[in-house]
């Protein structure tokens, strides 16, 4: 493997090279054995400090980032903006420059803007790692994605995936599927019509329902939620219309047990739109084991990334 | 020895020298270990073959001792001068209760210590041994902070500037310890 140049920030996948996934990757498994031991923690990281700066809100997301840093021993600092400045009229470069004089060494943020991490990436010695912003990235979603599958299919290469839901509105749909395309995994959409970009991801294969999908034989299932909070303007008529439609039940996952395919989800789920209860217990769901990698991964993430805080 | 450009290169060990080396490591710690509960942890990447090698001389005599492993990375006290040369880390393996046994950490070198250092934060992570010691190949002198092997195989002079590698078949396709002098070199 070839020598890795040092990285200040994880701002997307697209600008990631495949020894770049690979190192990531690859660490984030002494990572998650460490979830075994009676002491979790390991002090790689004692006295750096972390910011989370969410934008958005975000339960899991926020969570996830803070274990991380927790079990790499360093000071996490949780600030959820919408709650302060932003409400006092703070501009984003004066909410920067106040971070810059905070020493965070690594800045984690969402924000509903496409674009806003980069920014703050540009304008910080701290290490950025966006948790998400808008419609553009989410690239360590789409890194514990990869970790999943690759775990139940170390044969990854040439695997099918099918992305399902509203694949317009979905960062994650966005790097994940730009991500498992990287690593030769094909991805597949299935998704309302208004819902599915035109012209984007030119490499996913479009399908028109369930039984194209299931006759393609995907070897996972990823749902995605649907963003009652992103349709701005009507792109579906219904919830039940869709549940009916693209939604998970128990024919589908009947379906997909002969096929012996995984189900995955970023989460939170919406209950009764994308999946019903009964089809949250399928036996080879991964979505608590994507919960578990999301926190691996971002160990890895953190450990990777490289802040010029030390300069001065 | 084309692989190490330096101003001289020197065997300090040849593949028999490194034979009888663990040899004498294995009956060191049979006869001071004799009855006691023991198990061995070997640091990647050479503590592990280390560990590996005189276990299997030990389990040609009769006695077993369980080999597991350990990656140190994340416990290093120079995390933050990291370079380019990214760490990659490698599962540690403690597949063995180690509160209350004999724990015996085995590293191929010891130089300044720091490695044994960060070693013995991770071990205790796994549990609390009753007793914890230190088995190297080599000791090459010029320790950084107080800690001593408890059983090493050769003890080598060397200025600090100084190479010390170990080089086994099973990482490195290739069996020996060679001192290289390269000047204005740390390792």
């Amino acid at each position: 493997m070839s020598e890795l140049k040092p990285r200040k920030d994880l701002l997307d996948i697209e600008s990631l090279t495949l020894d770049e996934i690979e190192y990531v990757l690859e660490n984030a498994v002494p990572f998650k054995q460490l979830f075994q031991r009676s002491v979790k923690k390991v002090p790689t990281l004692r006295g750096k400090t972390v910011l989370n700066l969410f934008y958005e809100p975000s339960t899991r997301t926020s969570s996830s980032f803070e274990v991380a840093a927790n079990r790499m021993s360093a000071d996490v600092t949780n600030f959820s903006v919408s709650a302060s400045s932003v409400v006092k009229g703070e501009s984003l470069l004066d909410t920067i420059e106040t971070l810059q004089a905070m020493r965070s060494d690594y800045i984690v943020i969402r924000h509903q803007a496409a674009g806003v991490p980069g920014i703050v990436a540009q304008h910080t010695r701290a290490s950025v790692l966006n948790a998400g912003d808008g419609y553009h990235a989410h690239p360590t979603q789409a890194l514990l994605d990869a970790m999943t599958f690759r775990e139940v299919y170390p044969d990854f290469r040439g695997r099918k995936v099918v992305i399902v839901g509203d694949v317009l509105h979905s960062r994650v749909a966005r790097s994940t599927s730009t991500l498992f395309n990287k690593l030769g995994i094909e991805v597949g959409v299935l998704g309302p019509g208004s819902l599915i970009p035109e012209g984007r991801h030119g490499f996913m294969q479009r399908f028109g329902s369930w039984d194209e999908v299931f006759d393609w034989k995907p070897d996972a299932v990823y749902l995605l939620r649907v963003q009652m909070e992103r349709q701005e303007g009507q792109f579906f008529p219904s919830v039940s219309e869709y549940h009916k439609m693209y939604g998970m039940h128990s024919t589908r996952v009947q379906r997909m047990r002969e096929l012996g395919c995984y189900l995955m989800h970023p989460g939170p789920v919406n209950r009764g739109v994308e999946i019903t209860d009964e089809a949250m217990g399928y036996e080879k769901s991964l979505i608590s084991t994507q919960v578990e990698n999301g926190i691996a991964v971002r160990m890895a993430v953190l450990h990777w990334l490289k802040p010029e805080t030390q300069l001065d | 020895m084309s692989d190490f450009p330096a101003i001289s290169t020197q065997e300090i060990l040849s593949p028999t020298g490194i034979e009888e080396a663990i040899t004498f490591l294995a009956e060191e710690i049979a006869t001071r270990c004799e009855g006691e509960n023991v198990a061995f942890i070997g640091i990647f990447t050479r503590g592990v073959t280390l560990a590996t090698r005189v276990a299997a001389v030990l389990a040609e005599r009769g006695i077993q001792y369980p080999v597991g492993t350990l990656d140190i990375s994340l416990y290093r006290d120079d995390f933050d001068n990291r370079g380019s040369d990214l760490p990659r880390l490698e599962s540690s393996d403690v597949p063995f209760a180690i509160d209350g046994s004999r724990v015996i950490i085995f590293d191929e070198v010891i130089f300044t210590g720091r490695t044994i250092r960060a070693a013995l934060d991770g071990l205790m992570d796994y549990g609390r041994p009753a007793k914890i010691e230190l088995a190297v190949l080599v000791d090459r002198g010029h320790r950084e902070i107080p800690i001593q092997p408890d059983y090493v195989g050769k003890k080598v002079e060397t200025i600090f500037d100084d190479y010390v590698k170990v080089r086994f078949t099973e990482d490195d396709s290739k069996e020996g310890v060679f001192l290289v002098k390269e000047k204005g070199g740390t390792e």
